[in-house]
């Protein structure tokens, strides 16, 4: 029989407790942080929902003169330009992510990953500069008057390409958002789908399925969850993001339909405006908008955690 | 049958009447490692062929030759001849997902599929459009998981997952999944190596029904399994086919000194 120091056992538990303790207190910090972060925004907040009300959110009209402040315009443009970004990023990433994993020849496996990366580790201000000195003349000379020409016309959809060719505005925005969340969405979503065990791969092979119904039927829903968080991931950047969006949108508080037009979000108005802010309602109305890209970002949290439940739920029941 | 032979000599015992699969000068190599070589094998009708041999003998790497598995492995490499009904399934018009369908697979560990138990089973004939429509679907799944001797436990639980099940209820399910495609030829790598006994014997009775229907290829390393459930058995070592003959012969008077060995226990 082994025999024990009790000294020993002794020690052991109270290794045992102080790391009870430790990993108790850090997870009690980040709910002290999160709740500090609320309440100061409320409160910094506060003045200004006192005197707009709800009309905050719904008023478009941005006048530091008048001392008047609707918040319309940066979410619009936040959201819009997140919309944008994720519609072109999200099945990049995806098609990225699978080549990655699953069709890339061994050889440009490493290099394409690596370059990945290195486009996750680029500055945002690079991203705002290339944005504004290349991407935007580019879209101003090419892209935007054949959009202009072919489809401003056209009744309905036309409406979202109106206006004459900035080169800067919402769509260059979504654009370069686009390309800042690509990295994140298609790294994540690729390191899931490495997660996927080969031998689940090999039976689905084993049963005759070509390599397109093995990624479909096995690679896909096996990562469904880890796919709808790189997803958030890249949303969550996208909406806040807030440097290279500052260069390209154009900054204007104006809720306009077409995406050639400039616009603003909230965090670049942010950061724009946060200096220069006189008057407390001024100052009051920012940290406001501040509260909203919280609670937005707080919202598509909790949708996404809903999704994922419900997959999980769909996943027991297909 | 003997006649398309490329090179090399065939052991006594290895080539078969009426064979279903023919494997004659089989090489397999990962990159330069050299992990079967000059294999020649027969699989015949409605028997089960057992596969033994130590670890890292190229049981598992001839297995996958079978059903062209290799082909997903970076760097593998195949060489010679092998037929299934005379056809050649390593020539270029071979559709190899047709081919697995032909001759499937089951693995070591119970690998089903993320979703219900129902469409564990239903994803083979799914994609390949065996089944016209629900109706014949839910039959083709229920006798799938009964001749895997799966209905009675999961009869009332279709819909749930396909991993909520236990180890050997899993491994059945793959069984279920496999034949649900209708195969002639059933491969399986040490299908019980992750099993309780209790569990590994309801799977080995279960191979010896199935042979009625299908050609089964079993990998083992317990010796008893490969006597139970075989009636062929063939010991590769290092790469070579060593000895092939009828279970029978081989555990009562086998003819080559290393077999003995290895049968006797005395290594691997
Ligand atoms: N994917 C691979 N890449 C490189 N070498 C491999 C690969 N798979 C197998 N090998 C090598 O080929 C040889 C035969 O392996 P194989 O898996 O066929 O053996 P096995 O008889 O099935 O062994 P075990 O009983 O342990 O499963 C071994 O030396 C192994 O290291
Ligand atoms: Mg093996």
């Amino acid at each position: 029989m082994a025999i024990i120091d009790p000294r020993h056992a002794a020690t052991q538990l109270i290794y045992e407790r102080v790391f009870r303790t430790a990993t108790l207190g850090a997870a009690i910090l980040v709910l002290l942080i999160l709740g500090g972060v609320a309440i100061s925004l409320v409160r910094g907040a506060w003045p200004a929902m006192a005197h707009f009300g709800f009309g905050f959110v719904t008023h478009e009209v941005w006048n530091p003169v008048t001392d008047e402040f609707g918040a319309l315009a940066p979410i619009y443009g936040t959201v819009v330009t997140s919309v944008i970004a994720m519609a072109i990023a999200v099945p990049v990433g995806f098609g990225i992510a699978l080549f990655l994993t699953e069709l890339c020849p061994p050889l440009l496996k490493r290099p394409i990953g690596v370059a990945v990366e290195l486009l996750a580790a680029v500055p945002s201000i690079i991203f705002g500069i290339w944005g504004l000195f290349v991407l935007a003349p580019i879209l101003q000379k090419h892209v935007q008057p054949w959009l202009i020409k072919h489809i401003g016309h056209i009744p309905g959809i036309g409406g979202i390409f109106h206006g004459p060719p900035f080169g800067i505005g919402i769509l260059t925005a979504g654009l370069v958002l686009a390309i800042m969340v690509l990295p994140f969405i298609a790294a994540t979503m690729r390191d899931v789908f490495d997660t996927v065990p080969p031998m689940l791969k090999e039976s689905g092979y084993g049963l005759g399925a070509t390599t397109w119904e093995v990624i479909w039927n096995v690679v896909v829903p096996h990562s469904r969850v880890g796919i709808v968080g790189g997803i958030m991931l890249g949303l969550g950047r996208a909406l806040g993001e807030t440097m290279a969006v500052t260069f390209v949108i154009g900054n204007a508080h104006r809720v306009s339909a077409s995406l050639l037009a400039p616009g603003t979000t909230i965090s670049s108005s942010i950061a724009n405006e946060f200096t220069e802010a006189v008057g407390d309602l001024y100052t009051s109305s920012l940290i406001a908008l501040g509260l909203l890209l919280f609670l937005i970002t707080f919202t598509v949290i909790a949708i996404a955690q809903a999704m994922l439940r419900r997959l999980e739920r769909q996943a027991a029941n297909t | 049958m003997d006649t398309f032979t490329p090179a090399g000599t065939i052991l006594n015992g290895a080539s078969v009447q009426d064979a279903l699969m023919s494997a004659r000068a089989v090489n397999v190599f990962y990159a330069t490692k050299h992990a079967v070589k000059n294999v020649s094998l027969d699989i015949a009708r409605h028997q089960v062929l057992a596969l033994i041999g130590p670890s890292g003998c190229g049981k598992s790497s001839f297995l996958r030759c079978l059903n062209r598995m290799n082909d997903t492995i970076q760097g593998a490499r195949v060489e010679g001849l092998i037929t299934l009904d005379g056809q050649d399934i390593y020539e270029a018009r071979q559709d190899v997902a047709q081919l697995r369908a032909r001759v499937g697979i089951v693995f070591q560990k119970p690998t089903p599929f993320p979703q219900s138990i129902y469409a564990n089973v239903a994803y083979g004939p799914r994609i390949h459009g065996l089944a016209k429509d629900r109706g014949s679907m839910d039959e083709l799944v229920q006798t799938s998981l009964e001749r895997a001797g799966l209905w009675e436990e999961v009869k009332d639980r279709l819909s749930q997952t396909g991993t909520s099940l236990s180890g050997g209820q899993q491994q059945r399910l793959c069984i279920a999944r496999t034949i649900a495609v209708n195969p002639e030829v059933i491969l399986m790598d040490e299908p019980t190596s992750a099993l309780d006994p209790i569990a590994s014997a309801k799977i080995e009775d279960l191979i010896d029904v199935l042979r009625t229907n299908y050609a089964i290829v079993i990998v083992t390393h317990n010796m008893q399994q490969a006597a139970r459930v075989s009636q062929r058995t063939a010991y590769f070592h290092m790469g070579d086919l060593v000895e092939v003959g009828t279970t029978n012969m081989m555990f009562t008077n086998p003819q080559q000194k290393l077999t003995e060995d290895y049968i006797s226990g005395r290594f691997g």
